[in-house]
């Protein structure tokens, strides 16, 4: 068969990864705020929930485990300790493409 | 000083939910991308042996009632057990994927443990209504490990074992020691 008419079929896989898949970095960096989020609503839906607003009679671990700001704590650690290496990973790996 | 439970609870429920945003993450950008770091690859793993650790700590103050210490040191064990199983693969050491049987058995065995020790019935109160919920729910979800060793491709399973302990924190988190079960609905809520 001549090559010049019948040519190569174009390979899906050489299509930059970051066009087929932007929205995992998006998802990464939205779980950490969304968890902030949550315990904060759940603070402004329960506020004696947080001992600090309502000292009376309580002991040392009613203000270390408030479950409102044990959330927000799990966010904040996600968003500043967990995510920003995993985006800078998937960028890495995503310039890569799947030739690397 | 001993904390109260529900104290105890609410710690559990924030290690639940930070190992759920974990194994979420990993879903979501890939086992090779998130294990691209060794800290992070480890850090699964040492949060569950640390946690079975916090457990034991646990068994020794649950000495007011026998169920309640046979209890927290089955889940102590099942924790160690798939914690070190995860180290394991995690470092190579262990390859195959029916590996994961063992987080299913730790699932299913939590699960029974959270049944058999809660002796009053389901709408007593919200902390028997949660040991319930909970035991039932940890049954239920041994299907999701269960599932990474018979068909480890299929992403469903490791989507269920990660939103397992964001649903496990939740119920954690709702788990008062003195509460009715929806004390919002007044009388509807129960004692």
């Amino acid at each position: 068969m001549n090559s010049e008419i019948a040519t190569s079929i174009p390979r899906e896989e050489e299509l930059p990864v970051a066009a087929r898949r932007p929205w995992r970095a998006l998802v990464v960096q939205l779980l950490g705020p969304l968890t902030v989020l949550g315990g904060v609503v759940w603070a402004v839906w329960q506020p004696y929930r947080i001992v600090l607003l309502d000292r009376a009679g309580q002991g040392i671990y009613d203000y270390l485990f408030q479950p409102p700001l044990l959330v927000v704590l799990v966010g904040l650690a996600f968003t500043f300790v967990i995510a920003p290496g995993l985006v800078e990973d998937l960028e890495v790996e995503e310039q890569r493409g799947p030739a690397g | 000083m001993v904390p109260r439970a529900e104290s105890a609870h609410w710690l559990a429920a924030a290690v639940s939910l930070l190992i759920g945003l974990l194994l979420v993450a990993e879903v979501v950008v890939g086992t090779e991308v998130f294990r691209r770091r060794a800290w992070r690859a480890y850090l699964f793993p040492a949060v569950v042996v640390v946690s079975s650790v916090g457990l034991w700590v646990i068994t020794i103050f649950s000495t007011f009632s026998t169920m309640h210490l046979l209890a927290h040191a089955l889940w102590a064990q099942a924790a160690l057990v798939a914690g070190a199983v995860e180290l394991a693969l995690v470092r190579g050491k262990l390859r195959s994927p029916n590996w994961s049987l063992v987080p299913a058995f730790a699932l299913m065995v939590s699960g029974v443990a959270f049944l058999v020790h809660e002796q009053n019935a389901w709408l007593y109160s919200r902390s028997a209504f949660l040991h319930h919920a909970i035991g039932w729910m940890l049954v239920g979800v041994a299907i999701f490990p269960l599932g990474q060793a018979l068909r480890p491709r299929q992403v469903v399973w490791r989507v269920g074992f990660a939103m397992t302990f964001v649903l496990l924190a939740v119920l954690l988190f709702a788990d008062r020691d003195a509460a009715p079960i929806f004390g919002r609905f007044g009388a509807l809520g129960g004692p």
